[in-house]
């Protein structure tokens, strides 16, 4: 599985960023080989419209099985990725990554989709 | 002639002055037809007691994309500046909302597989009242781009009245909507109020308009209120103040109750001679 999170860093301790299209970080937990990596996505901080697209598409890219968040997708966002089979977690906006992987595990966060 | 009736700053009585400058010159004798280019919330037919007369679709064109040839290259998503395609892995993507029709896409595709099509964003409504027409754009629910009705809108009247003078009515703000109602006219006349917000949205309208090279003139509405700021940077900046309407309640309650006001009101009638007077210097 494959486990991207909305972030404000690069680390396990880093907070969680409660946006997904304008989320300053993607940091990805690969579960097979336990690493993570890192996709800078600070560049949608300065785009007007239609950030919910690229960063979905960088979702697909990078192969994800689950994304937790804090608030949720937005409109266009839900339309790309409800068809992807890619699940939406929400509800991680004060957690720090470790925090919102454990709180997944316990499935104590809120499925969007 | 066209005269662009702009503000700054939002509820400083665009509508009120366009719709009665426009009656007014009407019932004088002077061929005039009113535009109203506030197309998120058209309100001018709210005033004039007329009758639909006409009503056109508008639209506007969007890439649509036909699978058949696609090799899934990327380009399309490559030169669009506004993120309205998205090249996934086994689809492309257009977002309408957020396209410009620009056409790149459409154009640079090497398959011609993002053909351009029609996709209405509002309609045109044409009404008539017992003086003259008025044309106002729509923009249906749920659209973010205006630009393409408020262009159609203005197409609209210059073509049914070619030898018309044309007073729009434009939106708040300062952002492409005001823009694209106001660069094509001879002339726009800003209004304001006395204060100091009338002041500063005042100041990014001028500054907008020198942007494009459009000369103005300042109303103040609601006479009375406020401070001098707005005359003394008028006077700084050699923009003539073309009248200035009283602040007077029972403009206000005429207004609320969806009247005409220079026909009840002497000094607000006097405030539209002042307005003629000027556009007729003007030539």
């Amino acid at each position: 599985m494959k486990i991207v999170f909305t972030t404000k860093g690069k680390t396990w301790e880093s907070p969680i960023d409660a946006r997904f299209g304008r989320a300053e970080m993607f940091l990805i937990y690969d579960e097979e080989s336990d690493t993570l990596e890192a996709i800078d996505n600070s560049a949608t901080e300065s785009m007007e419209h239609g950030v919910g697209g690229v960063s979905s598409k960088r979702m697909i890219n990078a192969g994800a099985n689950v994304v937790i968040t804090g608030n949720g997708a937005g409109e266009k966002a839900l339309k790309i990725l409800k068809t992807t089979g890619i699940a939406f977690f929400t509800g991680a906006g004060e957690m720090s990554v470790k925090e919102a992987y454990e709180a997944y595990k316990a499935n104590k966060l809120q499925k969007q989709f | 002639m066209k005269i662009t009736i702009a503000s700054g700053k939002g509820g400083t009585g665009k509508t009120t002055v366009s719709s009665n400058l426009t009656s007014y010159l009407a019932s004088l004798g002077k061929k005039v037809v009113l535009a109203d280019l506030d197309v998120e919330e058209p309100n001018s037919a709210l005033f004039l007691n007329a009758e639909l007369v006409n009503s056109k679709v508008s639209n506007k064109m969007i890439p649509k994309w036909d699978a058949t040839d696609c090799t899934l290259c990327g380009k399309c998503e490559e030169v669009c500046n506004f993120n309205a395609i998205l090249h996934l892995p086994e689809e492309i993507r257009v977002f309408p909302e957020l396209c410009h029709s620009c056409y790149a896409c459409s154009e640079l595709c090497p398959t011609n597989s993002l053909p351009m099509t029609p996709s209405p964003i509002g309609i045109i409504n044409e009404y008539r009242n017992e003086l003259f027409s008025m044309v106002e754009g729509r923009l249906d629910l749920g659209q973010e781009m205006s630009i393409p009705l408020i262009a159609q809108t203005i197409e609209y009247v210059d073509e049914k009245f070619p030898d018309y003078m044309k007073i729009y009515d434009a939106p708040p703000g300062t952002s492409c909507p005001v823009i694209e109602s106001s660069r094509y006219s001879d002339f726009v006349i800003l209004i304001t109020e006395a204060t100091p917000f009338g002041l500063n949205d005042l100041t990014l309208a001028v500054e907008t308009m020198k942007v494009l090279n459009q000369k103005v003139g300042v109303i103040i509405n609601r006479y009375g209120i406020g401070d001098d700021g707005v005359e003394r940077y008028c006077q700084d900046e050699n923009i003539p103040i073309i009248t200035k309407i009283k602040n007077d309640k029972e403009v206000a309650k005429l207004y609320s109750n969806g009247e005409l006001i220079y026909n009840k009101i002497e000094h607000f009638k006097d405030s539209l001679d002042d307005i003629i007077a000027f556009i007729g210097g003007l030539k």
